[in-house]
């Protein structure tokens, strides 16, 4: 039996962008994507596509990603499959709004999640790099009662179970969890491979599946956000930098010893 | 059931000693306590809790339950979540306040969704409306290029706070407290994940975390040769070396070293950039530093806007210089 992996990828705003081209839209409370800079697939996800592919590459697996919004960069979304994974459901309707509520972006991918039968493993990203909510996939784990491991930077599916390696604040754990089990992966599992230039093909002729609110039978309306934005604004910073110079850099570097001595820093 | 009432904080210890992070949670949730005019409470997990929990009430709790069980002795997240569960739903408080520590990052989105409600993710600052006991928190998004307040729409109203954003108060063993034990039925079979092994990387040396005085490489440095530079200079500074992402995601020192958004949240008395730009991901980590200092060859990095002194050049002219400079006066 091929391993039946789900990988949930979010279309993001380059988090890369130049800190010049990032405007908010205080009103909307919302940030302006910025113009001629094409929105990406969320690091952490093609992190989450390279974990599956990496399963994908050692045994028989079947990749689906899975992502919801209001509406997509169709070249940008594809990228999953150029890079080897097999399907794309795209959950894309106008109620789909990308807001600061994780409960009902959760509800949505558990939903479509169930439509499609349900899958042994779920890899998704630590966080998307817009809200930084890092709450997502362990609600959609909630949600769907599945067993949960967080920050791998390694993982391995074998008879059943799922081995992650976490990412710890002084090294790693390994944990084991049995299956369906839901995983989320951070950076340290390296970068994503390059799609190849056959992946690019077969990409180019995959077709998305498309649902809306109604395909997956969801009543937008009764599921009330948990949490509100009030207020979106970009903090000042009014910091004054003192540039210290000498003769040379070598000399620079002696002269910010001293006056790192003289204000009693050091 | 009863209107929800006062703050709880979801507290821990280690080694028989209430954490930092509890400590920090306990001032923030007093002030909201005290606003609203009602108790503060912390729930302390494991199974040695005397000190710990006089020390919480040194600390500002006016209660602590005490979840006593031998199977809370070693975190595990399932059985944890299970016992927050009970704890939460059994107390009915109008807030929640978890540390977003490493078991924070899983434990408070769970418990928020097993208790369907918000949780405001990665909070800097909490307040509440006296008037409405309305939860309001700021939290850093996109990368802390912009910061929102969300409120939270449902009781309990769940906040991560972001760890040594919060200056723990005064401990005052005068202080009144009533410790009570919120007994717990746990089952190991409800333990879905294990841990089967633990791997250490820390460097030697002072803790990042707790250095007065850290460096960071970035990039620039160009491989991982340059950061025994660095070694060296935060010797010379009694100090420890930590990374950009950058410098992680190349190999060339472990992710334990990574400061920023998703790796260590640092506020040491003196933090030293070398060839780092100075992204906002890699500031959400160190902006609590008291005094910034940037090593980069160009003018116009980021960097220099949040540094309180600069040098703009090439570090492989300047670190040198400087190290040996630091090592004269350090020594007279
Ligand atoms: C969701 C998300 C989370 C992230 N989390 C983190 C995080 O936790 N921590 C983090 O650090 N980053 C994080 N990042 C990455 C972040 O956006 C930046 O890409 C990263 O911090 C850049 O690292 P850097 O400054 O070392 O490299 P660069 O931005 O490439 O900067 C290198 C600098 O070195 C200077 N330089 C080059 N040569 C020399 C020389 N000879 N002498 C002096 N200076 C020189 C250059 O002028 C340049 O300013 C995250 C990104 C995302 C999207
Ligand atoms: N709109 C979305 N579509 C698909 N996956 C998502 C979406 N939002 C979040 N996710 C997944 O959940 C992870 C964490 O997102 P978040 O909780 O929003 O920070 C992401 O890295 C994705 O794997």
């Amino acid at each position: 039996m091929p391993v039946n992996i789900a990988v949930l990828a979010k279309q993001v705003v380059d988090p890369e962008m130049p800190m010049a081209a990032f405007r908010i839209d205080a009103d909307a409370k919302a940030v302006v994507p910025p113009p001629n800079i094409p929105p990406v697939v969320n690091g952490f996800d093609e992190n989450a596509v390279e974990a599956a592919l990496q399963i994908k590459d050692s045994q028989e697996a079947a990749i689906t990603v899975i992502s919801t919004g209001t509406s997509f960069a169709l070249d940008v979304m594809k990228k999953p499959l150029s890079m080897g994974a097999d399907e794309l459901v795209l959950l894309q309707d106008d109620a789909f709004q990308n807001s600061i509520d994780s409960f009902f972006t959760a509800q949505l991918l558990a939903a479509a999640i169930r439509k499609l039968g349900g899958f042994d493993l779920i890899i998704c990203g630590r966080q998307a790099s817009d809200w930084d909510n890092a709450q997502v996939p362990l609600g959609v784990a909630e949600i769907l009662g599945l067993s949960c491991v967080s920050l791998g930077k390694k993982v391995e599916v074998t008879d059943g179970h799922v081995t992650v390696e976490r990412v710890t604040p002084d090294g790693y754990e390994v944990i084991e969890a049995p299956l369906p089990a839901l995983v989320t992966v951070s950076n340290e599992l390296g970068q994503p491979r390059y799609p190849t230039l056959r992946g690019i093909m077969a990409a180019t002729r995959k077709r998305p599946t498309i649902w809306s609110s109604e395909d997956l039978e969801i009543d937008t309306a009764q599921l009330q956000p948990r949490v509100t934005l009030q207020d979106l604004f970009v903090p000042v910073r009014d910091q004054q930098c003192e540039i210290i110079e000498g003769e040379d850099d070598a000399d620079a570097g002696r002269q910010l010893a001293l006056k790192l001595r003289e204000a009693k820093l050091i | 059931m009863a209107e929800a009432q006062g703050v709880l904080v979801l507290g821990d210890s280690a080694e028989n000693e209430l954490s930092s992070v509890s400590r920090e949670l306990l001032a923030a949730g007093r002030r909201l306590a005290d606003d609203l005019g009602e108790e503060l409470a912390i729930g302390l997990l494991g199974d040695t809790l005397d000190q710990p929990s006089q020390q919480a009430i040194s600390h500002g709790a006016d209660k602590v339950y005490a979840v006593n069980h031998p199977a809370l002795a070693e975190y595990q997240v399932d059985l944890y979540l299970a016992a927050m569960e009970s704890l939460a739903k059994d107390v009915s408080p109008r807030v929640i306040l978890i540390g977003r520590t490493n078991e924070g990052r899983e434990l408070a989105p769970r418990l928020a969704f097993r208790l369907r409600v918000g949780l405001a993710q990665d909070c800097l600052e909490v307040s509440v409306d006296s008037a409405s006991g309305t939860l309001f928190a700021n939290r850093p998004v996109y990368g802390g290029n912009a910061v929102a307040v969300v409120s939270c729409n449902y009781t309990p109203q769940v906040a991560a706070i972001r760890p040594k954003v919060y200056e723990p108060m005064e401990p005052d063993d005068s202080r009144q407290g009533q410790v009570v034990s919120f007994p717990v039925e746990l089952d190991s079979a409800q333990a879905r994940s294990k841990v089967v092994d633990v791997v250490a990387e820390e460097s030697e040396g002072i803790k990042l975390e707790e250095a007065r005085i850290v460096v960071s490489g970035g990039r620039g440095l160009g491989g991982p040769e340059p950061f025994q530079d660095l070694e060296q200079l935060a010797k010379a500074l009694g100090g420890a070396v930590g990374a950009s992402r950058a410098a992680v995601d190349s190999g060339w020192v472990p992710s334990s070293y990574q400061v920023g958004l998703t790796g260590k949240t640092i506020t040491p008395e003196v933090y030293i950039t070398v060839a780092i730009s100075g992204a906002s991901q890699h500031m959400a980590g160190c902006s609590g530093a008291k005094v910034i200092v940037a090593i980069n060859k160009d003018a116009e990095a980021n960097i220099f806007k949040e540094a309180r002194y600069g040098v703009v050049g090439d570090w492989q002219e300047i670190v040198p210089a400087f190290t040996e400079a630091v090592r004269e006066l350090v020594q007279d």
